[in-house]
This record gives C-alpha cells, structure tokens and sequence, in this order.
C-alpha cells in the first residue's frame, strides 16, 4: 500500500505546489494591496488546502487510528457547527450533550472496530429514538418537531454521513486488503477535485445560473465541466482503487453528482437560516461543513456501494 | 498585592491558563470581531453583557497575548476568594480586580480600585449589568459603576463588548457546556460627554452595547 499512497501523495502535494504559485502570482499581479477580494480568498483557500493534505496525510501514515479520530473531530466541529445554527433551547440541553459527547465517540470507535451490523444502524436507530425521548422527559413542547428534527438531521449529516469515510477501511475486498485508505484517498480527491473544477470552469465559461435561488455563484457550464473532469480524473486514478478504469469512471461521476447535489442541499439550509457559511474556522473556506457538504452525500453512497458490488 | 509569585507559581498559573483557553477554544471555536477599534495596546476598558460564567474568559481568549497580560477582569471578592482552587485561577491564571460586592467597606471603593489599576496601566474588564443576566431580557440595566468610573477616569475609552451564543453553551443550572460557535465582537469606544447626567449616559453606553448585538454579519 505504501507505494501507491506515497505516489498519490507526491502528486496531491505537486499540485499545491503549483496552486501556491499560481495564487503567489496572481497575488502579485492583481491583489498586491490585498484589494482583490477573489485572489485574496484563492490564496486563503489554497493555505487551507495545504493544512487539510497534511492532516489527512498525516492521519493515513498513522492508519485506521489516526483516520478514525479524524474524522471523529471532523463530526465534532460539523455537529458544532449544526448546532449553532438551529432552535435547540434549555430542554435539549441533555439531548445535545448526549450527541457530542456520546454519540460521536460511540459512532467513531464502533467503525474502529468494524462493527459494521451496528454502527451501520446505531444512529438511525437507537439514536432516533433515544434522543426525543431525553428531550420530551424535560416537558418543553414548544417547537419539539423542529428541534427534534433537528437534532436528528445534524446527527445524521455530521456525523452518521462522515463516520462512513472511515468506514471504507474496515471493508474487505478480495486482492485489496490493507489498501482501504487509499479508497478514502480516492474519494476525497474526487469531491475536492470536483468542487474545485466547478468553480475553475463556472469562472472561465459560466453563463447559465444553475439554481439561482440555491447558490447564485453555481453555473451550468461549471457543473459539467467539473463533473466531467472528475470524472476524468477518478477513471486515470483507477490504479488506487479495487476497480478497472470504467467502473471508477463510473464511481468517479456518481461521487461527483452525489457532492453536487450535497452542496445544493446544504446552501438551501444556509439560505433558510440567512447566513453565508456554516462558520469562521477554516480562513478562506467558511466552516467545515462548507467543505465537507459534498463528502457527506457522496461517502454513505459510495461505501455501500463499494460493499455491495466488492465484498 | 501579594509578594512577587514563586517560580511554581507563575508556571502552574500560564499551564492552567493554556489548558482552559485551548477548552474555551475546542467548546466554542471563539472568534473576535473587532468592529469599531483595533486590538491594540492602551488603557481601555471592555464592558460586555454577562449571561454566562464563562463571559470574561472568552473575551481574555480571544485578546491577543500583549492585551491578555494587562488586563483584569473585574470580578467580586466573595466568589473568587471561596476556595483555594479559584483563589488560585482567579488571582494568578486571570489576574482578577477583585471587589467586595457585599458591601462592608465604604461605596466608592471599587471605583477607586478601578481607577488604580487603571493608572497602573491595566485594562479592565467590566459586567455593568452587575449579576448573570438569567432572563429572557437581552440585557439587563446597567448599574452604576460604569458612571462612576468613567466620571473618576474620563479619558479612558469604554469599549463595548458584546458576547454571542455563550449563554447557550451553558445555560443556567448545567454542568456540561455543548460546543456552539461563539463570537466576541468589539464596538466603537463610548466616553463620557461633559455635563452628561448619569442616566443619560448608563442609557447611550447600554443602547452601543445593544445595538452591537444587532449588528450580526
């Protein structure tokens, strides 16, 4: 596995060395005051970039451990994130400690264990029912849906969708062992790449607003251009995966619609609560469900599909 | 003060003082938000609605380190000088102006204690409101100690402070925080204008503090 991932790594971080000189040189040609308020966020972007390669690299070396916490701390400041933005009052107090605190560490260390039969369910299950009821015992039945759903949708989102990025290590394929987190690697690069290329194509063809009242800054031309160049590049990365070229081709495109439609999905909430991005953390980049929006609708999809086809 | 703290002192003091900003910073991801001045070095004092105990320790967070060191919380003697553990965090990890709230020395001693350390060179950190703010209330009315100390020291700029999101970390009665973003966000100085009645002004510094609070980005 060493070999492949060294490689993978060599070009990921090839191709931040030419994004920081691209940003370096823009920066000087259009932005040398910081007036720029594009290239200003570019480089701030490409900075963060730089940052999440070298945990995540870090977190590979380190094997299924080090991938599973995180991740874990991932969901910890998505559901953080969440939170904030939703109608959770006193009586959820408990509801919500439970989340963090339990829930999360709970969901993390049953994928560490590979306990597929229950932490494929334990959210949706036991977390579903257990929660309204902590909620309900406290006898505030002011918007209890709403909060309710809430709580349970953040869950679900932060944390039950993401858990399955580390998931895709405990899968066994036949001829692959010991290879799952260059199935990660695969397809964080294909969100990240997708993502990007949609803005890069929308910039240099955008015409055509593809959902307007969702994400004014998303075009047709940028949908197609991204989702096709991901595609490209998930069929040339075939030699990482367990596939032949045309079916991580095919991975490649469901991934990317799959983020698409996460990305859509997760403004539409934005737009509701009136507010730009998830959070401040990340400098250039919002918060972190900003930038985990499209992991979180492709991972579940891709893992089970993965298992289903592959194990 | 004290004799000069021992070596052991200082160093448990700045351990305490990492651990809690990194559990202040991992519980609400705290952000400054400098509206109105910058975040430089002077004589100030940063006045902020108190709805949580964890009020002043947010705003110390999120100072920068030449601000941190000189500025003192002002916070009441009775709480902070009940048990070794917060005689210590308060004292040496916070530096706290501490003030007698029950009332056994003569009124006007806080505000001299203030004006002292405000001479010294310290910054101060204020709760005009006087008590946790446990109401639906955005803010409560201020007390008089604002005044009275911006009359002692009219040249010092009273920053607005206004905490977000902290009193849903920690509601009233609960032991465990839930992380939720916060913001600390700093409002345009307020001084005292000549011949200004104490009540006009308690009402112009609240209302800055207020309208910080609706100034969302």
């Amino acid at each position: 596995m060493i070999p492949d991932l060294i490689t993978l790594l060599l070009w990921v971080g090839g191709l931040l060395i030419v994004a920081s000189a691209v940003g370096y040189v823009l920066q000087r040609r259009l932005s040398p005051e910081g007036q720029n308020e594009g290239v200003e966020n570019l480089v701030a972007r490409i900075r963060a970039w730089w940052v999440m390669a070298i945990l995540i690299a870090v977190a590979f070396l380190a094997g299924r451990t080090g991938v599973v916490i995180l991740f874990a701390l991932c969901s910890f400041a998505a559901l953080r994130e969440f939170v904030t933005l939703t109608n959770a009052r006193r009586a959820d107090h408990w509801t919500l400690a439970i989340s963090f605190f339990v829930v999360i560490p709970l969901q993390y260390w049953l994928v560490w264990a590979g306990e597929y039969g229950i932490y494929s369910i334990y959210i949706p299950v036991y977390a579903f029912l257990l929660g309204p009821i902590i909620s309900a015992l406290r006898g505030e039945t002011d918007n209890f849906l709403i909060r309710v759903a809430e709580i349970q949708w953040g869950l679900m989102i932060a944390v039950f969708a993401v858990s399955h990025v580390p998931a895709l290590l405990t899968l066994e394929i036949p001829g692959y062992e010991g290879r799952g987190v260059l199935l990660i690697a695969f397809l964080i690069v294909v969100v990240q790449m997708s993502d990007v290329l949609q803005y890069v194509w929308g910039k240099l063809l955008g015409r055509r607003k593809i959902a307007p009242r969702l994400s004014p800054g998303k075009t047709v031309e940028g949908f197609f251009g991204g989702v096709l160049s991901a595609t490209a590049i998930g069929l040339m990365l075939y030699w990482i995966t367990p596939f032949t070229p045309l079916q991580a081709g095919l991975m490649a495109f469901t991934i990317a619609i799959m983020g698409f439609c996460g990305g859509l999905v997760m403004s539409a909430i934005k737009r509701d609560r009136g507010v730009k991005d998830w959070g401040h953390t990340i400098e250039g980049h919002g918060g972190f469900i900003d930038r985990l929006d499209s992991v979180v609708f492709s991972a579940p999809i891709f893992f089970h599909l993965t298992r289903y086809w592959w194990t | 003060m004290p004799a000069k703290p021992s070596i052991l002192t200082r160093i448990s003091a700045s351990a305490v003082a990492g651990g809690i900003e990194v559990f202040a910073r991992l519980v609400t991801a705290v952000r400054a938000d400098w509206r109105g001045v910058e975040p430089l070095p002077g004589t100030r004092v940063y006045y902020a609605n108190h709805a949580s105990n964890g009020d002043f320790v947010l705003i110390w967070a999120v100072l920068p380190p030449r601000l941190r060191d000189r500025v003192r919380p002002v916070a009441g003697a009775d709480y902070w000088l009940s048990t070794p553990i917060k005689r210590f965090v308060g004292q040496h990890v916070f530096n706290a102006l501490l003030i007698d709230r029950i009332g056994a020395g003569p009124r006007e001693a806080p505000v001299e204690q203030m004006s002292e350390a405000l001479d010294g060179g310290s910054s101060l950190i204020l709760f005009p409101e006087g008590t946790r703010n446990l109401t639906a209330e955005k803010l409560l009315p201020f007390k008089t100690g604002l005044f009275h100390l911006a009359t002692a020291r009219p040249e010092v700029d009273l920053v607005p402070v206004w905490i977000e999101n902290l009193n849903r970390v920690m509601p009233k009665g609960e032991v465990v925080p839930i992380p939720l973003l916060c913001r600390v966000r700093f409002g345009a100085p307020v001084r005292l204008k000549p011949h200004e009645s104490k009540d006009a002004f308690l009402t112009r510094s609240r209302d800055a503090l207020l309208a910080l609070s609706e100034d969302a980005s």
